[in-house]
């Protein structure tokens, strides 16, 4: 394979951003990404979304985003994985540069969430529809139950829960893109509504717009476009099963440890190499349990992870500087390329007052359901 | 949602119909092609007892439409005693009390009505032992 880097980036805000659809949000994040680097052609695009025929009604979503970037004609294509759909859409761009087929290739993700479809049923449509739906369990419920299996097998606590929503809310207050870009306190966490017990409401990512976009082209062209590209090192992707009953250990994530190891081996290096990283914390027991099974962690030990600042930046693993999906959002196909976007400034050395100090190998993990994909990237700055 | 899902999801849903597979001895519900642990092809078919022990659980305090009504509602994974799991609400008690250990009894139970067409869906709950 030829080595793959990206050279552009662009997103939108991430929020309820009632003033634009779904095309609109996936044009500005897609052009914004050109215009980083200075582009202006393509030869094929991925757009990841969960769900754009249930949210908004649409689907056909390659060569409709092609048509309203002015770049009708290209290769386009729509890819889903449940709220991995833009990792996985990252996966395909650099699979199709690093063959040799395309030079320039963009990966995007975009999500409407708030135009009006009920939110909580299409989610579930990434659970097990005929196991677990029917009998009335939601998103929220499936991860209270592997909170609670996590709390009874190794004693993890709700108060170390609640730190990871604090710790991913410091870190999102100082991000422009982020919807919530505010601090909370343990206690506003341990205070908040019941959503799925042990789960409260500030566990949970919140319902959210945005697009986001990459740009990414053969290593040896990418001084064409930028100083200072990010290699893509690696690409992990494995499933899982689908139903939470149907695993050995509820609170533990098999298919982010298999895409983790296949990342970690075909970069060839291991978790104590990594400076920063994006994990995928759609309710905040999730986090804990992807820091261990990516390896940065020992199995049982990510519940104290935040609380005794470990995950924060300046800590030995520095986790969702971006915010996460906790502080930043979770519009769900957009989510995978917004936490490559956090990596690739990090690793150019742009982050701002987020930026982890000598950042030089960055990961991105993005899963899908509760659990059953999870797909897993490794950058480093060039 | 085209009714002839229903009918086609009997034999797990409404007489627990598992089967044990003949290669690693894994209890499959509901009964699959292939064994997910062996990828084994040979099977013998057995039925779950009616009862199991709660593995996690949680409260669900904000449902989907179809349960507007019944939350808060306990729901848990269980696990009866031929090694099968599934997952199903726990009623007639206190949703609080529905902790992993718990000893619950399975019994066929209206579970929802789907939709604006209101079709009857069944299968089983966990209620206490």
């Amino acid at each position: 394979m030829r080595d793959v880097a990206i050279v552009g980036a662009g997103m939108t805000r991430f929020g309820e951003l009632w003033d634009q659809g779904l095309r609109d949000m996936f044009v500005e994040a897609a052009s914004g990404a050109l215009s980083d680097a200075g582009a202006d052609r393509l030869d094929s695009l991925y757009v990841g979304c969960m769900s754009g025929g249930q949210f908004v009604g649409q689907e056909h979503l390659g060569p409709l985003m092609a048509d309203h970037l002015g770049m009708t004609g290209v290769a386009a294509v729509h890819v889903e994985s449940a709220c991995a759909s833009g990792g996985v859409a990252l996966r395909q761009a650099f699979l199709e540069v690093g063959s040799g087929m395309s030079d320039l290739v963009l990966a995007a993700g975009v999500e409407k969430m708030n135009d009006g479809a009920d939110v909580t049923n299409v989610l579930a449509t990434a659970a097990d529809q005929e196991l677990e739906v029917y009998y009335g369990v939601t998103f929220p419920g499936l991860y209270a139950m592997i909170a609670r299996a996590h709390m009874q097998h190794h004693g993890t606590t709700e108060e170390d829960l609640a730190w990871v929503a604090v710790k991913n809310h410091h870190h999102g207050a100082m991000n422009d893109k982020a919807q919530f870009r505010r601090e909370v306190t343990p206690e506003q966490v341990m205070a908040s509504s019941l959503v799925s017990e042990p789960l409260r409401l500030l566990h949970c990512s919140p319902v959210t717009d945005g697009a986001a976009a990459v740009l990414l082209c053969p290593l040896e062209m990418a001084k064409e476009f930028t100083d200072r590209p990010v290699k893509i090192v690696a690409s992990g992707l494995a499933s899982g099963s689908m139903a939470l009953a149907d695993r050995d250990d509820p609170a533990f994530l098999d298919a982010v440890q298999k895409s983790g190891q296949r990342a970690f081996e075909m970069a060839d290096i291991g978790p104590p190499d990594v400076d920063v990283a994006e994990v995928h914390d759609c309710f905040t027991i999730a986090e804990i349990c992807c820091i261990e099974a990516l390896g940065f962690v020992e199995e049982g030990k990510g519940g104290p992870a935040a609380r005794d600042g470990l995950t924060a930046i300046g800590g030995r693993i520095p986790v969702n500087t971006s915010g996460g999906l906790k502080s930043k959002g979770h519009p769900v196909g957009a989510t995978g390329i917004a936490q490559t976007i956090e990596i690739f400034r990090q690793l150019q050395g742009e982050a701002g007052q987020r930026q982890v100090e000598n950042a030089r190998v960055g990961l991105a993990q993005n899963m899908g359901g509760s659990g059953a994909s999870s797909v897993v990237h490794i950058f480093e700055g060039v | 949602m085209p009714s002839p899902r229903y009918t086609r999801e009997i034999p797990a849903r409404y007489r627990l119909e598992a089967a044990r597979c003949s290669g690693c001895s894994k209890v499959v519900f509901p009964i699959r092609r292939f064994c997910p642990s062996c990828r084994g092809e040979e099977f013998e078919k057995l039925t779950l007892s009616r009862k199991g022990k709660v593995v996690t659980s949680t409260v669900v305090h904000v449902p989907p439409d179809d349960f507007l009504m019944e939350a808060p509602y306990a729901m848990a994974v269980v696990e009866t005693p031929e090694g099968a799991r599934l997952m199903t609400q726990v009623v007639d008690c206190d949703p609080s009390a529905v902790l992993p250990g718990m000893d619950v009894a399975l019994e066929f139970r209206l579970i929802r009505r789907e939709g604006h067409s209101g079709i009857l869906c069944y299968g089983h709950k966990g209620v206490p032992a």
